[in-house]
């Protein structure tokens, strides 16, 4: 909110934002040359300028095939990786803000068990109508309708209130994931695909896939900036931030939908990645306190960080893949109990 | 900026709950108004429905000549102050900043706080004698230090008309005579209306020039607190029986109480 009040003071947000950036960029250009064939940081740099510049020269004395493996194979990976962790990490301030509850992530209202019913629903019914976007088109379709309904039935006198929010999400996640349940029961072969898909991917991602989650990371950032002080005069409850001037009820269905937008493509992009949303906004609270406009923008980039490197490990470091969506959750959980158990203390000396 | 509220006829209900029923009221700047009754009757409600958060369900409320629902969000944050009676906060901003968000409704979207806004968030602070806490993080006040904070949080919002609602309710009574006389302070000095829900009849009668009884949603009496604040009026709203007779030491109006074996 300000740049006065010493423990949240500005330099200190401005100095991180511009390591985290750096960090980011560090990663992305080692990342890009880990893996089953080897590339020098240097030689991924020289790819991506000759690339970028369309100047072949720079390309001499290479093996041919790395500008294929670093433009076309992990590129887009490692930036779909980067660009979803960012998103969902944006949108856990939001909802954390919103539903005024530090529990809450960009699942809480049932995104995950939306996309997942849509996307297994595609999977046991073998609708490939739409060829290889279909699964990602059934996932984004069911997210939507999930958040409708939330709201539909959390919504009252046009008022919507965090805990009835909380609660319409666990209900209808609750029934989703009977239907989920049940599919997998159906289905046959395809067991392992909806398993597969619902702890979470970036293998095999394309530039299609990294657009869609610029464009969501983007937009949901964006929004998350300008409601930002709004948002922080949320948190003093809706009867205080009327008073004060913001138009709460209709500022938090504006959220909440840009919010759950960004969040059902990441999910469909990737699957479900637990954790990010939920520990990255925490962090970054911790180290530059709670004021949302620049917590929007440094969780974005430490949430790009952390799932960058989490799927860097899962696809270069470990002998064996072991789906992103378990890692951040064997990460995340128990940092999180660790952050947890902290608040409590902190609070029965406070 | 001195504007006038007027109500007519103004009623609310929650369901078939009446709370607010056939409410006629003329509220004056450079007054301080104490709204009094039982718990339940409304006074709640009507502070909601002075503040523009709930909409009358009959007649009509009008501030400065024009209906209160003609106002913009932003346009009324800059006429009405509130302090709400339960007060949370989820997130640990620093006391400065919560009573820097007081300054919100002069703020452009991306502009961030002026020189004036610091200067008047200071000031407020500075009346409430809490200059000491700026920089503490409000999830780690007390509920009495917490709600000091609000005060001075809705003094920064410089606004001619300030509603407390129980403002004073985990206050000792050395904080609690502070907040009112800092209330009345404006009122005497900037000409402000303050309308505060006020359950010890005592601060009422010391600080309130009229009050407004409340009883089962209707008024049950209104008037200069002198006239109005009488054994009767207490008796026919609150069901005790009671004295009511100046104080030597207090100068003020003292309310005694019958209170059974």
């Amino acid at each position: 909110m300000t740049s006065v009040s010493a423990p949240h003071d500005t330099g200190r947000a401005v100095i991180l934002a511009a390591l985290l950036l750096l960090a980011l960029a560090a990663a992305v250009v080692v990342s890009t040359g880990m893996g089953f064939i080897q590339i020098t940081p240097a030689e991924v740099v020289r790819v991506v300028a000759a690339r970028l510049s369309g100047d072949q020269a720079l390309l001499a004395g290479f093996d041919p095939v790395f500008p294929y493996v670093i433009m076309d194979v992990r590129l887009p990976r490692i930036l779909t990786a980067a660009l979803v962790g960012g998103g969902l990490a944006v949108c856990g301030v939001v909802f954390q803000g919103i539903l005024l509850n530090p529990l809450a992530d960009p699942y809480t209202l049932g995104i995950s068990s939306g996309a997942a019913f849509g996307a297994s629903l595609a999977l046991v019914l073998n609708l490939t109508l739409l060829g290889p976007g279909s699964v990602p088109l059934f996932a984004f379709v069911g997210a939507l309708a999930t958040l409708a309904v939330v709201l539909y039935l959390s919504s009252f006198d046009g008022q919507m209130s965090a805990n009835t929010l909380i609660l319409s999400g666990v209900i209808v996640g609750a029934i989703l994931a009977a239907g989920i349940s049940f599919m997998k029961y159906l289905a046959d072969e395809q067991v392992a695909m909806i398993i597969y898909w619902l702890m979470g991917s970036f293998a095999s991602k394309s530039w299609l896939d990294v657009g869609l989650a610029l464009a969501a990371l983007l937009s949901g950032l964006a929004v998350a900036v300008y409601y930002g002080r709004d948002l922080n005069i949320m948190s003093l409850g809706g009867r205080s931030s009327d008073s004060l001037g913001v138009e709460t009820a209709r500022v938090r269905k504006i959220l909440l939908v840009a919010a759950s937008l960004t969040a059902a493509v990441c999910v469909s992009v990737s699957g479900i990645i637990g954790f990010i949303g939920l520990i990255v906004p925490h962090l970054m609270r911790f180290l530059v306190g709670p004021d949302n406009r620049r917590l929007a923008v440094l969780s974005a980039l430490a949430g790009a960080l952390l799932l960058l490197i989490a799927d860097t490990v899962t696809r270069a470091v470990l002998p064996a893949e072991v789906p992103i969506g378990v890692l951040t959750a064997l990460i995340g959980g128990p940092f999180f109990c660790y952050i947890f158990r902290r608040r409590q203390r902190g609070m029965m000396h406070g | 900026m001195a504007e006038h509220f007027v109500l007519d006829g103004v009623a609310y209900a929650y369901g078939d709950k009446r709370a607010v029923d056939g409410v006629s009221l003329t509220l004056t700047p450079g007054r301080f108004y104490g709204l009094v009754g039982p718990n339940g009757c409304g006074k709640s409600t009507l502070l909601d429905l002075l503040m523009a958060n709930r909409r009358p369900a009959a007649g009509t409320i009008q501030l400065g000549g024009r209906p209160l629902a003609a106002y913009g969000r932003r346009e009324l944050a800059r006429r009405l102050a509130l302090v709400p009676q339960d007060f949370t906060i989820h997130f640990a901003f620093t006391v400065l900043e919560v009573v820097l968000m007081g300054r919100h409704p002069y703020l452009p979207r991306f502009g961030s706080v002026s020189a004036e806004d610091l200067a008047i968030a200071e000031a407020a602070m500075a009346a409430i004698g809490i200059e000491s806490f700026r920089d503490r993080y409000v999830t780690e006040l007390s509920g009495g230090e917490k709600q000091r904070v609000v005060v001075a949080r809705a003094l920064a919002q410089d606004t001619p008309v300030l509603m407390l609602d129980e403002a004073t309710s985990n206050l000792d009574i050395g904080h609690t005579l502070e907040i009112f006389q800092v209330a009345r302070a404006r009122v005497r000095e900037r000409n402000d209306t303050v309308i505060a829900v006020v359950h010890n009849l005592n601060l009422a009668a010391a600080y309130c020039d009229e009050l407004i009884f409340m009883n089962q949603g209707r008024l049950a009496a209104c008037g200069p607190t002198a006239e109005i604040l009488t054994p009767a009026t207490i008796r026919e709203v609150f069901g005790v029986e009671s004295r009511v007779a100046r104080d030597a030491f207090s100068g003020a109006l003292q309310v005694s109480f019958r209170y059974g074996s």
